[in-house]
């Protein structure tokens, strides 16, 4: 082998910093939005890499539910704090009280649908042309199809019938006022791949990503953190579980495994021997029909 | 582990998401939850047989439909090599779709109906393969089972194959005998066929050799971005990022920048952060000159030998991706990499027949999909190499400022 081979992590990080200087280069107002998951973590991680010794040209931005695990919220904002990098947190609360919103009711009761018009707010607010985020096309089956740079209109609204064609390593940013693009680097990588790559560069994470023990509830074969966002009901049994998360959304409905996984190693070990997607395994807002993400991203979700 | 970056292409009747399904679902890249989707979705159907076509088809026109409107990328890894699969339509109002996914593959995978043979379809993703100059071939001659896997109907296929690959000018075809129904020389070599002495498709897809498809000789770097913190301890820092698309850069290399012409020298490289003595294609850099010359997102870096050509009037292969037709006079801005610049399509010389590579001189305007030979003629000069020699500084997109919406995929001659 050549001495000149970049293998496939490095081949994927490359493409990754490619995307984001991209961004850099083509807009006046990005941002990267940050939600103190794997994802986004390992994004800032490649920003890194693209920018320093220079700041982002961009700030950090999260969408706050108020429904979050507070390791993520205290890993977040250590981070920008280390780094010494803008973070701009919006709340999904604020909205609600701004503009009278009905919050959702139920046993698992997700501000993920809210979550939507804060999102739009918070782009109106700062005028940002491009949203960085961590989305993969190994998700889900709607995402499988969405360009690296996606356009949506001012509504915020992806029309899978009417994206660019991309081609090559062009990326064509090009908006009217108003709208804005979404542009996801990491999306050809898979789970496997930001685990190997976390691993390879060393990236710490918050701890429920690890083994640990948690009080849960046991609801359609998934385990729901015992939590005040969630409705206990009489035949809730609270068990002690040693699990951890593979995805790090809101405590109302991201479930978690069953999992003796202290080390990336064993995290590793577990995913490759593992028979369920990671949406699947622990998303309980995507299973409603068949489409839910596909309506979501119409909407205007990330 | 190394990556390879294939698309298929084909309809749903050539049973192309059927072989998708089955890479996917033999290689253990299905999994439950996935699975019991597929298999909910598969019971509304008459037969109520799994239908792995139903994994590829994303999203709901699609399913409603059963058909492939848009490229779907879809992932999986075995030991030895990840793939990116770009999964694109087959059908001829859908060829900007292919031609999309076409652009990045290394490596093609064209179905053939064993029952059928050489089909107008087969031409016209041949002829796509041959423009949008995909390395490598593999013709997966599919639905043996049907034609009692007969020795006589592939070799027959394949001699009827190799005469378009000769007209075309395809280099590295390879010829695998398939049936993605039954799983047959998919992920396992079959004993159907006894006369067969190749390996099983993804036996193939693992071990073709790719690496020496990146040019490591014409030195590349279009510059996106240029970092400077401006902060009192790094007041001089001046660093010029960008994606290496070709070439090796090393420590003390002369270089020019283009179209400016200004020389000077590397005094440093990074990458990821951290200090190199060379960098090579597709690593993302920083490159730090001698000199404090004038360089700004849009410029190419490249060293002084194999240097590439400079023009403000190009020749090109052009897919028309827009359903408005493009009209020779139309101003529109050509990107190549970073570098944007306005242009004027001056006049359509012909018509590319994609079925049977006709040529058609009496049409003077293009429609949505349409092939055409063009000159365009841009506003300030261009560093290109014929998009034949280098891809990736020889592909160039067409954007309607009026709309921003791509409108056209430019193969430079």
């Amino acid at each position: 082998m050549s001495q000149y081979h970049l293998d496939y992590l490095g081949q994927l990080e490359s493409e990754a910093i490619h995307i984001m200087r991209e961004v850099a280069g083509q807009f006046e107002r990005p941002a990267l939005l940050f939600s103190g998951g794997k994802d986004s973590i390992t994004l800032v991680h490649l920003a890194l890499k693209a920018f320093r010794p220079g700041k982002f040209p961009f700030p950090l931005v999260h969408i706050d539910t108020g429904h979050n695990f507070s390791e993520a919220i205290d890993f977040r904002d250590d981070l920008a704090n280390k780094l010494g990098e803008k973070l701009i947190v919006r709340k999904v609360e604020d909205t609600i009280k701004a503009k009278n919103l009905t919050e959702p009711k139920g046993k698992f009761a997700s501000r993920n649908q809210l979550q939507t018009y804060t999102l739009l707010d918070t782009i109106e607010e700062f005028e940002f042309d491009a949203c960085i985020g961590g989305a993969r096309r190994d998700e889900e089956k709607a995402r499988a199809k969405e360009r690296i740079f996606s356009v949506r209109d001012e509504f915020g609204q992806w029309d899978p019938k009417r994206q660019r064609p991309e081609l090559w390593n062009t990326y064509n940013g090009k908006i009217q006022k108003g709208e804005n693009v979404r542009v996801f680097p990491i999306s050809n990588w898979t789970e496997l791949d930001v685990w190997n790559y976390i691993r390879r560069e060393n990236i710490d994470l918050p701890s429920i990503y690890f083994a640990h023990d948690r009080d849960v509830i046991e609801h359609e074969g998934q385990l729901v953190a015992v939590s005040e966002f969630i409705r206990l009901d009489a035949e809730d049994k609270i068990l002690k579980k040693k699990v951890r998360y593979r995805t790090v959304g809101d405590m109302t409905c991201t479930a978690a495994v069953e999992s003796d996984a202290s080390t990336i190693n064993d995290i590793i070990r577990e995913i490759t021997a593992t028979k369920t997607s990671e949406r699947g395994e622990t998303r309980i807002d995507d299973k409603v029909s068949e489409a839910a993400m596909e309506d979501r991203k119409k909407n205007g979700y990330f | 582990m190394d990556l390879l970056r294939f698309i298929t292409a084909g309809s749903v009747d050539d049973g192309k998401s059927t072989l998708i399904g089955r890479l996917l679902y033999d290689s253990k890249s299905i999994l439950i939850d996935q699975m019991e989707a597929l298999e909910k979705q598969s019971r509304n159907k008459e037969d109520g047989e799994i239908d792995l076509a139903l994994l590829t088809d994303g999203l709901r026109a699609e399913r409603e439909q059963g058909i492939t409107i848009d490229v779907a990328y879809k992932y999986f890894s075995t030991p030895k090599r990840k793939f990116i699969i770009a999964d694109a339509p087959g059908h001829i109002q859908y060829t900007r779709n292919m031609v999309t996914g076409a652009s990045n593959a290394d490596l093609i995978i064209i179905l053939v109906d064993a029952r059928n043979g050489i089909v107008e379809q087969t031409r016209r993703h041949s002829i796509i393969a041959s423009l949008l100059n995909i390395p490598h071939v593999f013709v997966a001659i599919n639905k043996m089972d049907l034609v009692d896997y007969s020795q006589d109907v592939f070799n027959n296929i394949v001699i009827d194959f190799a005469e378009i690959a000769k007209t075309l000018g395809l280099k590295d075809v390879t010829y695998i005998p398939i049936s993605a129904l039954k799983g047959d020389n998919i992920v396992e070599k079959s004993a159907s066929f006894s006369w067969y002495e190749g390996d099983a498709l993804l036996d193939q897809l693992e071990s073709i050799e790719i690496e020496k498809d990146v040019n490591l000789t014409h030195a590349r770097l279009p510059v996106q971005y240029v970092i400077r913190p401006q902060t009192e301890e790094l007041h001089d820092y001046r660093g010029y990022a960008g994606k290496i698309i070709s070439g090796v850069y090393k420590k003390g290399d002369e270089i020019v920048v283009l179209p400016s012409g200004l020389s000077s020298k590397i005094k440093a490289i990074e990458s990821g952060g951290v200090e190199a003595d060379e960098a090579f294609a597709p690593q993302s850099v920083v490159l730090h000159l001698e000199d404090d010359i004038d360089i700004s997102r849009g410029d190419l870096i490249v060293k002084t030998d194999h240097k590439p050509k400079i023009t403000q009037e190009l020749e090109v292969l052009l897919c028309w991706m827009d359903s408005k037709p493009l009209i020779p006079g139309n101003k529109y801005l050509l990107q190549i990499n970073s570098r944007r610049v306005r242009s004027v399509v001056k006049e359509i010389d012909y018509k590319l027949d994609v079925n049977t590579l006709e040529k058609n001189y009496s049409l003077h305007e293009a429609g949505l999909n349409d092939i055409v030979k063009a000159t365009i003629k841009t506003a300030s000069p261009l560093a290109y190499d014929p998009y034949k020699e280098l891809r990736l500084n020889g592909g160039a997109i067409l954007i309607d400022e009026t709309s921003n919406v791509t409108v056209g995929a430019c193969m430079i001659q």
